[in-house]
């Protein structure tokens, strides 16, 4: 094993999170799940496995679906990060995706809720009239150990609906 | 008539805050701590003999680093074994940090405290620790041959055990005009929620005082056991679980040897600490379960009434006992399912091996219980050529028959007696749902088109809502706003929504009134844990009987008010008023008010309680000597005894016929847990339960090798299911309510998991024609099985000619 | 699970992150996709001292589609190549291989050129390179280099690259026209691992069978071609001898057991897994793409 510097090289990066240019000075290895949980204090994003298979710290680079737990902070620079946050953060205004979980009881716990919310909004995007077969597919990168998946799909066929009512809005 | 909740699919009040990155789970509080890692054994089983961190000290940002040598007072004493019992005889636990040996991988040796995380696992990675290894034991068969110890003082690796027998099984044996022996297996997996443990403390050095934050299902057993450890008065000492990612029993367990040394840095370093468990720490230090060997012998009739069952099975405890052997016990006593078997006798033995510990997951011994039932069930009607639901029913309580005392004592101590349960019609509902009586045809018509399917079924009783108790708490503020608060915890159990329907529907108020806090020893101090399905039961119990007390106490300060008869008021709305007369009110607001007499009304609401407004008896007290001020009211629920739910799974399976994969076309769930408080959140228990049954049957197993090496510690080798993996789940229920508590709830929490095992073995047996006796199944395992089952019927063959 | 600590480079051109290479190569790690180093990282299996992260070099980011090949720079990610649907024309099997590497979220970071020079045996993309004589192209402080993807793979992770080069891309070959493709792969769960997968390729000359071969997944310990023509040409689409095909794939792959399955039970799957995709190729209509299923 090599010899790490004495004191970490830190450095000067900005990322846009939710629309806003953010900027911190942080080590070349921080996670980007961590950066955004603990330098910026979206603790929106979980973390699970920190091997990208679980995917709840899913999140959106430039609007697609990526694991925030195989990127470094520094590889977001320049780029536009969406967390559940940014897709909504307000209680009262929930987005398509999240008012059809609360319609749907697709979540329990919570906790894998975000890297969902994140991978369907990106989804009904580019697939706004899915099939059951199809939501049920869009959602088989994340894991669930509440639910058992049955109303998550619900949830991405209703988020469909109300993505419809609303005009097609995110 | 007022709205009722209880019964009503209400959305869930935890849901805005949760879905909009407003969750609080451990890590996300505690910003500025100091946050921990651990150095953990390497090997399975080894003497310690040097720990060198001198290449540690120096790393920028840790600030202490601490051994076994460190630990002062009872902290360097072993844990707590939280349920002993008389024949666990060799009961063994470990300590904080390894003393002088490990006894698995993953076994805690050096505890760092650093600046954040990443500083912390460096400093680990240059603390080299000396190990002398010892042998390893892994796996039953090897525990029970006795060849290594993995306790030196523990003869054979027998940490318990026990008989339970009611009738004389021998004599009954000996007079059934048919015998079966069935050898079984269940592989050992994992509750693996999504979020790992986690601690967090503050440590308050002007009070001398601790908040513990843990991602735990017992909050009031954390304060009390770090009290304890760390020799502080309790009053010095809270807990709160916050929102949990997840439990499904492993967070059960307590304390953690993190959750005592957290705050036991925090204290000694006057800082807060924090630890958040990784997905690799989580693999080899959080408890496992599962893994058993089962020896079933029944003696039956010709029509397939059981009139023996004796069982002799193997529990694989791992290398500690914190949990007693309550799993084991639980697999014994709920081995008997919906069945009177005539005699019964079991005999366990809990072994130990150099793994992970064992303690509860989702089901509890239950689905070992339920699989070794099940698979004699469908062994007896392959016997005698009887359909196997026939077979089952022949065997069942009958509801004339309840409350039926099986003979034997249960988990909580007290005598296994099923309340309530109409076995029959779950079971004619399952049939019913799946269609069982027209499955030949559509068998086939699959062979016609060359495909396997078959199908399964497995019946399953649950003892649920565990005593010894639990509280509530309900109080109403002069604003109207209710809190309600209980001491077990949640971990995506909705308790902030059930609970708020029934105190919502108790006291008449709105649902939007009702604020429920769980799990904050501050707010209620008496509390068991959330496990065994007990939580709507016991808390759902225990809040109900609170606000009836705030509601008798409501009635009476109204009447009073009003002039009338407590009987002749009813509450809507949050507005109490009399029956047929509905101008004659007094908000339950204002009646909160004048339940505490002031001297200083804080604001205009207030005034009306002050000693110069309104009419009072000069010759009573402010206060009745009785009572007390303030419109609250708390309340206990403690059953003599459990509970009884129970449900019936039926699936239908697809074998390839050439690859053996295997998957699940239907899977159908008739459950009976009581009243519902909340249908749409039972449906989402059972879905969560069956994906985790699934998993078990078909993807989830751990796997150590010969020298104690987790070989599958990581998410891409242990296999949870995705969404694909999952089919989707039909349910039908019944309700027959439970006359044991005062809402008739049973309990669901883990009815979706309970047979999953056993009815995908009897879906995949059913397709294949050959019997499937050892759980989980992967294709490949099932592939090896149809060759060795084709030998031995082209040798059998050869011999006939 | 944190990574330790690490020099981060991050080059604007190849030539310096070629000279950073030389300097550091040894003690060093491409930085592209990510989507398997970090994993190793975060486990701290591996401990580089200097990350050479190649996301911002020029000109590493494009698919050229020629007559003859297609280009993949090396920063294309999976999820891109997979939807790039001149590449899909010019060979469909890329898309048929991609839509089975890991999950969209994997793919949209992950780079196939990454996946290749990573030469994991459970990889699907190594097996396409293999199949469509595809080339690698390096470049490193000695200059730059063309290597056959035939002679790239030594053994499990393990390439003829130096640990101071860099695949700067790799052009895949176009198949000759009446070529149909499938791709097959069977796995525990959605997007796991294959415990064996398979691309064909099959020309067609009419009804008949001209030339076949087949690639694998997870059943070799470098990704091989396995030739079929001997068995299959002149043979009806309509009447292939998918026996004989299943016993040349037994012969042919040479599978390690782990836990979750045998290397009996792989090689049976193999075969298996080759029938169902020659079947399911022979019977497409000619023109149309076909869309291999897992």
């Amino acid at each position: 094993m090599s010899n790490p510097p004495d004191t970490e090289e830190l450095l000067d990066i900005t990322v846009h999170v939710n629309g806003v240019p953010r900027t911190a000075a942080t080590p070349a290895r921080r996670l980007l799940s961590d950066f955004l949980r603990h330098d910026l204090d979206l603790t929106g994003t979980h973390v699970g496995c920190e091997h990208g298979v679980c995917g709840a710290c899913t999140v959106l680079l430039d609007g697609e679906p990526v694991r925030s737990c195989l990127l470094f902070a520094v590889s977001a620079q320049g780029h536009e990060v969406t967390t559940v946050e940014g897709i909504g953060n307000d209680p009262a205004a929930l987005s398509p995706v999240q008012q059809a979980f609360l319609e749907c009881h697709g979540l329990q716990c919570g906790f894998c809720t975000p890297g969902f919310v994140t991978t369907i909004t990106a989804y009904l995007e580019d697939h706004p009239d899915p099939t059951p077969e199809e939501a049920r597919d869009a959602v088989s990168g994340n894991l669930c150990r509440c639910t058992g998946y049955q109303n998550i799909v619900r949830s991405v066929l209703r988020a469909a609906e109300i993505r419809r009512d609303r005009g097609g809005q995110r | 008539m007022s709205t009722r909740h209880v019964g009503e699919p209400v959305q869930r009040r935890e849901d805005p805050r949760l879905l909009t990155g407003n969750g609080r789970y451990v890590d996300d509080i505690g910003h500025g701590a100091l946050e921990a890692a651990f150095v953990r054994s390497p090997h399975a089983h080894a003497r310690v003999t040097d720990i060198d961190a001198s290449g540690a000290v120096d790393v920028d940002g840790v600030v202490a680093i601490y051994t076994w040598e460190d630990l002062d007072g009872r902290v360097g004493e072993p844990l707590p074994v939280l349920i002993p019992h008389p024949s666990m005889t060799h009961p063994r636990t470990g300590y904080c940090l390894a003393k002088d040996e490990v006894k698995h991988v993953g076994e805690a040796v050096v505890m760092v405290v650093a600046r954040d995380r990443y500083v912390a696992e460096d400093a680990c990675s240059r603390i080299r620790v000396s190990y002398e290894t010892k042998p390893v034991v892994v796996g039953v068969d090897q525990s029970r041959s006795g060849g290594h110890r993995v306790h030196e003082d523990v003869p054979d690796n027998v940490s318990a055990h026990l008989v339970q027998e009611a009738g004389d099984v021998d004599a009954a044996m000996a007079g059934a005009p048919n015998t079966l022996t069935l050898e079984l297996e269940i592989d050992r997996s994992a509750s693996m929620p999504m979020e790992g443990k986690g601690v967090y403390a503050r440590w308050d050095r002007d009070e001398g005082s601790l908040r513990i934050y843990s991602s735990t299902q017992t909050s009031t057993g954390v304060r009390a056991a770090v009290a304890s450890k760390l020799g502080m008065p309790m009053a010095k000492v809270e807990c709160v679980a916050p929102d949990i990612g997840g439990g499904f029993g492993v967070k059960i367990v307590h304390p953690w040897p993190e959750e005592v040394l957290v705050p036991w840095a925090a204290r000694r370093l006057g800082h807060d600490v924090k630890w958040t468990e990784d997905r690799r720490e989580h693999f080899v230090s959080s408890s496992h379960e599962r893994g058993q060997l089962q020896e079933v012998t029944v003696g039956f009739d010709d029509d397939g009434r059981i009139l023996a069952l004796d069982v002799r099975f193997w529990h694989d405890n791992g290398a500690y006992t914190p949990y007693g052997i309550i799993v084991p016990i639980i697999t014994s006593t709920q081995l008997l399912g919906p069945y009177k078997p005539g005699a019964y006798r079991v005999e366990f033995w809990s072994l130990y091996t150099n793994t992970v510990h064992v303690t509860p997951y989702r089901g509890a011994g239950r689905p070992q219980g339920c699989f070794a039932m099940e698979r004699t069930m469908d062994a007896i009607a392959a016997h005698l050529g009887v359909d196997r639901a026939e077979v089952r029913s022949r065997n069942f309580i009958l509801p004339e028959e309840m409350p039926y005392d099986q003979g034997l004592m249960f988990q909580d101590g007290r005598p296994l007696k099923y309340d309530s349960g109409d076995y029959p019609a779950s079971l004619a509902k399952l049939k019913a749902l799946v269609g069982w009586d027209d499955f030949a045809q559509y068998r086939e018509q699959a062979e016609r088109e060359g495909r396997k399917v078959g199908l399964g079924i497995a019946c399953y009783v649950e003892g649920t809502g565990v005593g010894p108790y639990e509280g509530g708490h309900v109080q109403v503020e002069s604003s109207g706003r209710v809190n309600v608060a209980t001491g077990l915890t949640t971990q995506g159990q909705s308790h902030q929504t059930i609970l708020a329907q029934i105190v919502a529907d108790e006291l008449g108020v709105p649902l939007d009134s009702v604020h429920v806090t769980t799990g904050d020893t501050r707010r209620m101090a008496y509390a068991v844990g959330t496990f065994a399905s007990r939580g709507a039961v016991m808390s759902g119990s225990a809040v109900a009987l609170a606000a009836r007390v705030v509601r008798a106490k409501a009635l009476r300060i109204a009447a009073d008010a009003l002039e009338v008869s407590p009987d002749d008021l009813e509450i809507e709305d949050g507005v109490i008023s009399v029956k047929g007369a509905p101008g004659t009110s007094i908000e339950l607001k204002t009646v909160a008010v004048l339940s505490n007499p002031l001297r200083y009304a804080f604001d205009a609401e207030t005034q009306a309680a002050t000693q110069f407004t309104g009419t009072f008896d000069p010759d009573k007290p402010p206060v009745a000597e009785d009572d007390e001020p303030g419109l609250e009211g708390q309340d206990f629920y403690s059953p003599t005894r459990s509970t009884f739910a129970n449900g019936m799974h039926a699936a239908v399976v697809e074998t390839d016929p050439v690859t053996a994969e295997v998957r699940i076309l239907r899977y159908c769930v008739v459950h009976d847990c009581g009243t519902l408080v909340n249908p749409m959140v039972v449906e989402g228990q059972v879905h969560g339960g069956v994906a985790q049954g699934v998993g078990g049957a078909l993807y989830e197993r751990l796997v150590y090798d010969e020298s104690g090496q987790l070989l599958n510690a990581s998410f891409m080798d242990f296999l949870m299911p995705y969404a694909t993996e999952v089919p989707e789940i039909e349910t039908d229920h019944l309700e027959t309510p439970s006359p044991l508590n005062p809402l008739g709830i049973k309990g669901a929490g883990e009815a979706g998991t309970i047979p999953a095992t056993a009815v995908i073995a009897s879906a995949i047996e059913d397709a294949e024609g050959f019997p499937v006796r050892s759980m989980p199944i992967s294709p490949y395992e099932l592939w090896e099985l149809r060759r060795a089952h084709s030998t031995t019927t082209t040798a059998a063959q050869e011999d006939s000619r | 699970m944190k990574p330790g600590p690490f020099v981060h480079h991050a080059p604007r051109t190849v030539e310096e992150a070629v000279a950073l290479l030389g300097e550091h190569g040894h003690d060093g790690k491409v930085l592209a996709g990510g989507q398997s180093l970090i994993p190793v990282l975060n486990m701290r299996l591996a401990n580089p001292g200097h990350l050479v992260d190649v996301n911002r070099v020029e000109g590493l980011d494009a698919v050229e589609v020629t007559g003859e090949t297609v280009r993949v720079g090396a920063l294309v990610r999976h999820a891109g190549l997979e939807r790039h649907d001149a590449a899909f024309d010019a060979l469909p099997l890329l898309r048929q291989a991609l839509r089975n590497v890991a999950h969209p979220a994997i793919r949209n970071r992950g780079t196939t050129v990454g996946s290749i020079a990573h030469a994991d045996p459970a990889g699907e993309m190594p097996a396409v390179a293999v199949l469509t004589g595809a080339v690698v192209e390096a470049a490193g402080p000695r200059g730059r280099r063309e290597i056959d993807a035939a002679d790239f793979f030594l053994g499990p992770l393990e390439t003829t690259l130096e640990p101071d080069e860099l695949v700067v891309a790799v052009r895949f070959g176009r198949l000759p026209p009446g070529t149909r493709t499938g791709f097959l792969e069977a796995a525990r769960r959605h997007g796991d691992y294959a415990l064996a997968g398979v691309a064909v390729a099959v020309r067609t000359e009419g009804e008949e069978v001209a030339e076949a071969r087949a690639g694998f997944v997870s059943v070799t310990p470098v990704p091989s071609v396995l030739d079929l023509s001997p068995a299959l040409s002149g043979r009806r689409t309509d009447d292939l001898p998918l026996d004989d095909v299943a016993d040349l794939v037994l012969g042919h792959v040479d599978p390690e057991s782990d836990i979750h399955a045998s290397a009996e039970y792989r090689a049976m799957l193999a075969a298996e897994l080759t029938r169902r995709a020659l079947a399911s190729v022979a019977r497409a209509p000619a023109d149309a793409a076909t869309e291999g299923a897992a």
